[in-house]
């Protein structure tokens, strides 16, 4: 070679060669390094593998619990052991199968699909093959540990709902999370997931549902754990805390018993719900559980449809309940004036057909006030006729009905206001006169759900202030609309529906309670006309609808009951004592000394599991 | 002095290759992640092809200038690092990142490209077939300081990727035997004083662990040990992608980067860690035929210091897989997870075709 030679561009090919030589010896080095590892001492390394495992132990956040307004539990857990599955080792699974499914009462052939759907799934998670496990299945995976190791328990909170059906409408029930769910919780829910289906597990679901964690253990190869990795803890989900007052509930809903209906009791300056119950009920447990197809099927097809919230799924005509809204309209647009007065001889005709009032003989000259304590159709078939129904339509849906309420409970059914266009729209008819009569009240097109008439009853007495109702408890009640009332309408109101309950002429007269200035309003409202239901054959089926919608006291009101008993035929009979037991139950809670002489309420037996603390019926 | 550059003169067998390593990355990283981070394989791609493109350009470019500018590379690259040293972002415990425009960069990645061709253009400067001590001197001292700036972030691992840019710098300069036995000598008797005056703790527990893995399963030694049992379970066709039950339970340590060969080697086998090494060696030695083919000595030196980085980082990472070095955090070029490290392998590569498509000398 030569030295110091200026310039030399020559390139060193010998050294580039070494290098290359280099290379090759170095990767021949390292594949040596792994060939020793992977192919000679692979036996050696796959046993420290296989000591390695490692499985994902799931902790099952606990729901929220559900209290009252008093904070008396309503709905709590209770714990309940599942089975897992581990198939971290699929030949162990294999075997076993037969056994486990003879063992726990499975279905060997649908355990078996269920263990081949999971092939995907990590090894490391566990399947859930049978919940709620039972005595007995505890007993076979404890005594198994050894034989069977892919065997394990897991401890769940379920929840416990209410015996006797108790609040299951409003409460709801869980379920596990459908594929659309899923779908939508932009990845917060995962199979398997337990998720509020209706009610207020619904509604408030992203409240109480926590969020499960996890513990990784190390076990060795017959399953024993040898060491954890890490825990990720559970975070349970919130409690949250219900305006509904258990005491009146239970009242309400004992008095409801047997009977298909419904009662909304709400505070009408804040919207709160104090007491919301439909009958007949369900039991929720039988879906937390997992509810059987023909369970369901039993429910679904219940000529009584239980599964419905009918204080706010019912949609049925008013009654004479909508006269209250009638004299308002009447005060509001001085159509009649406030001083009308009108002759009822038991019947009228109008546009050339006869319509009836209730009491045969007639009410005779009758004003506003006499004609709403009386409950005189004669009178409200007059003021009707001159208001027509785009004024009644107005009123109605200024004052809250035909649109929904906005409570906080999935599925609130909006009712119905008839109007000229509304029958343009959906029967492609003109609106004839006549047809506004039987509206004038409550008859006819006119559909309401108990809540409303509370809503809107309550928004009235309250000058034109409609409260948002509400079942979560807040500081913050909101206003869902506003209408003024003047001070002269609402005082009118106030006064006629105090003398529905205690003068003696009143359709509620036997409802009057000593000391309490119970005032209300009660409906009896038609599903067929009277030869209708004959022509029928007079079943039962289609017997009237009775309502009845009561506050108290008169000045300033805390409460308003609506009562829906369908069939119930009158109101003053059947709705309007279960408006006085919830009033005088209020009263009693609220001021036990002076309303100590008024019946205790009926004692409602305690749900044993729901570890209800004592309620103070003092 | 024009030259004529064409696109279609690029190293496509170099490229398939780039490309098959690439896919092999991605495989193992879709299957290291699929549980919880795949949104890891759409970044890699990313910046894959953001590679591809910085490649392309770099090869447009003529390397006389990068050469030329090489004293303000190095000035601008002390300053960056000296930079880092104060604002840089703290992650994993060292100071290592900056960000430019929001995205973290490891700034120590790019410096490693600086002295690719701060090297080049000083052996150039060498203009002989033999260094003398005086020209070792001068390269002693021109990796020395961003060796030392590197090593305070601290960051021994790419602190150490530098001198293998010298050494086979100096190797093809024709370093004198006498020459190299000394500096063999003096690296051994530097090694007690950096590990009392230089090291830190947790580099001390690295280097500790790996010579004795064995006494340490719970603490340092895991991350070694869970490497090789995934690596030796994995047999001679490995337990099929996703399958792996050290990389999917979570024992490989950084299965996505640092350790994706140990993924590999588990679900592949040493069939995959095979054919991942022959690709690689394929790489290298293309390299070096490129090298061959350089224009002049600038160019092979570019080339050869390109070489030199990439096989330092494949063996040095290959054999921290298998328990061989101890876990210094190189990752794997081109299969790991990273956007500095995979950016600096395509611009390394750029150079290098900048190289050869000047090959022709006219």
């Amino acid at each position: 070679m030569v030295h110091r030679l200026e310039d030399d561009q020559r390139l060193p090919q010998f050294r580039l060669t070494a290098f290359s030589i280099v290379i090759v010896v170095a990767a021949l080095g390292i594949l040596f390094g792994f060939w020793r590892m992977q192919v000679l001492e692979t036996q050696h390394y796959s046993k420290l593998a296989e000591r390695n495992r490692i499985r994902l132990i799931p902790i099952i956040a606990p729901r929220g619990r559900i209290l009252d307004r008093h904070g008396h539990v309503l709905l709590n857990n209770y714990p309940s052991f599942s089975v897992l599955l581990e198939r971290d080792s699929p030949g162990e699974v294999k075997q076993h199968l037969a056994q486990i499914a003879v063992g726990l009462g499975l279905d060997p052939a649908q355990l078996t699909d269920e263990v081949h759907q999971a092939a995907d799934l990590p090894r490391y998670q566990p399947l859930v093959i049978k919940t709620n496990a039972t005595d007995a299945d505890i007993a076979f995976v404890e005594s198994h540990r050894v034989d069977i190791p892919c065997l394990d328990l897991l401890m769940v909170q379920r929840r416990q709902y209410p015996p006797d059906d108790f609040m299951s409408h409003v409460l709801g029930y869980v379920g596990d999370v459908g594929p659309e769910d899923i779908a939508r919780s932009k990845g917060r829910y995962r199979p398997g997931d337990v998720v509020g289906k209706t009610g207020i597990e619904r509604e408030y679901n992203s409240i109480l549902m926590g969020v499960d964690g996890s513990k990784r253990v190390v076990v060795d190869s017959r399953g024993r754990v040898r060491g954890t990795l890490g825990e990720t803890p559970a975070i349970p989900g919130h409690t949250i805390q219900l305006t509904i007052d258990e005491n009146l509930e239970r009242v309400a809903e004992n008095d409801l018993a047997g009977k298909a209906g419904a009662v909304v009791a709400l505070d009408p300056r804040t919207g709160a719900v104090l007491a919301m119950a439909s009958r007949p009920g369900y039991d929720a447990n039988e879906f937390a559980r997992g509810i059987t197809p023909a369970e369901w099927k039993q429910l679904n097809d219940d000529p009584e449809h239980p599964l419905l919230n009918r204080a706010i799924q019912a949609q049925l005509a008013p009654g004479s309940v909508f006269k209250i809204i009638m004299a308002t309209a009447m005060l509001q647009s001085g159509i009649p004036a406030a001083n009308y007065h009108a002759f009822c001889p038991g019947y009228g005709v109008f546009y050339g057909r006869v319509f009836h009032c209730w009491l045969k003989g007639g009410h005779g000259r009758v004003g506003l006030h006499s004609a709403i304590v009386q409950s005189c159709d004669v009178f409200f078939y007059n003021v009707g006729q001159q208001l027509g129904i785009q004024r009644i339509a107005y009123y109605a849906k200024q004052l809250g009905l035909g649109r929904r309420t906005g409570i906080d409970l999935p599925g609130e059914e909006p009712g119905l206001v008839p109007s000229a266009a509304w029958k343009e729209r959906v029967y492609h008819h003109p609106w004839y006169p006549g047809e506004t009569i039987p509206v004038a009240i409550g008859q006819g097109a006119t559909m309401v759900t108990p809540l409303q008439l509370a809503y809107t009853i309550g928004g009235i007495i309250e000058g034109g202030v409609f409260m948002r109702p509400h079942l979560l408890k807040t500081d913050d009640p909101a206003v869902e609309m506003r209408f003024p009332l003047r001070p002269s309408t609402v005082n009118t109101i106030t006064e006629a529906m105090y003398g529905v309950v205690n003068e003696s002429d009143g359709t509620a007269a036997t409802s009057r309670i000593k000391g309490i200035q119970f005032c209300g309003k009660t409906g009896t409202a038609q599903l067929v006309s009277d030869q209708e239901r004959k022509r029928l054959g007079g079943g039962a089926r289609y017997q009237d609808n009775a309502w009845f919608v009561g506050f108290a006291p008169r000045t300033d009101p805390k409460i308003i009951v609506a009562v829906l008993v369908q069939r119930g035929i009158e109101g003053a009979e059947t709705a309007a004592p279960i408006a006085r037991d919830i009033i005088e139950a209020y009263y009693q809670e609220h001021w036990p000394q002076q309303f100590a002489y008024l019946a205790p309420p009926p004692k409602a037996a305690k749900p044993a599991g729901a570890g209800t603390a004592q309620a103070d019926n003092n | 002095m024009r030259e004529r550059v064409h696109t279609a003169d690029l190293d496509w067998w170099l490229l398939a290759l780039v490309c098959a390593l690439c896919l092999v990355g991605l495989l193992e990283l879709y299957s290291a992640t699929e549980h919880g981070m795949s949104g890891m394989v759409w970044r890699q791609l990313g910046w894959i092809a953001m590679g591809f493109a910085a490649l392309w350009l770099l090869s447009r470019l003529d390397y006389d200038w990068l050469l030329d500018h090489a004293p303000l590379f190095y000035l601008l690259m002390i300053g960056a690092l000296l930079l880092v040293l104060v604002v840089g972002h703290v992650r994993f415990g060292a100071r290592r990142w900056v960000e430019i425009g929001g995205v973290p960069f490891q700034v120590s990645e790019f410096a490693k490209l600086v002295i690719i061709i701060v090297l080049a253009r000083f052996f150039m400067g060498v203009r002989t077939d033999r260094l003398t001590l005086r020209d070792l001197l001068k390269l002693g001292a021109l990796v020395g300081l961003p060796l030392v700036l590197i090593l305070l972030q601290p960051d021994l691992g790419t602190a150490l990727t530098l001198a293998p840019i010298a050494i086979v710098g100096a190797f093809l300069a024709g370093i004198r035997w006498k020459h190299a036995l000394a500096l063999v000598i003096l690296a051994g008797l530097a090694i007690p004083v950096a590990w009392h005056f230089v090291l830190k703790p947790y580099q001390k527990a690295r280097i500790m662990t790996f010579l004795e893995p064995e006494k340490h399963p719970l603490g340092s030694g895991y991350q070694i040990l869970q490497s090789e049992i995934a690596v030796g379970s994995g047999g001679l066709w490995g337990k099929g992608l996703g399958k792996g039950s050290q990389n999917q339970l979570g024992f490989v340590p950084v299965r996505y980067s640092d350790f994706i060969l140990a993924a590999l080697g588990e679900e592949l086998g040493f069939a995959g860690v095979f054919l991942t090494l022959l690709l690689y060696v394929g790489l290298l030695l293309r390299l070096v035929q490129n090298a061959r083919q350089a224009k002049d000595r600038a160019g092979m030196y570019l080339v050869g210091g390109v070489t030199a980085i990439l096989g330092f980082h494949i063996f040095v990472n290959s054999a921290m897989v298998i328990g061989w070095m101890p876990v210094t955090g190189i990752p794997l070029p081109l299969v790991s997870y990273g956007g500095s490290a995979t950016l600096f392998v395509f611009m390394a590569l750029g150079l290098v075709m900048s190289v050869r498509l000047r090959r022709y000398v006219n």
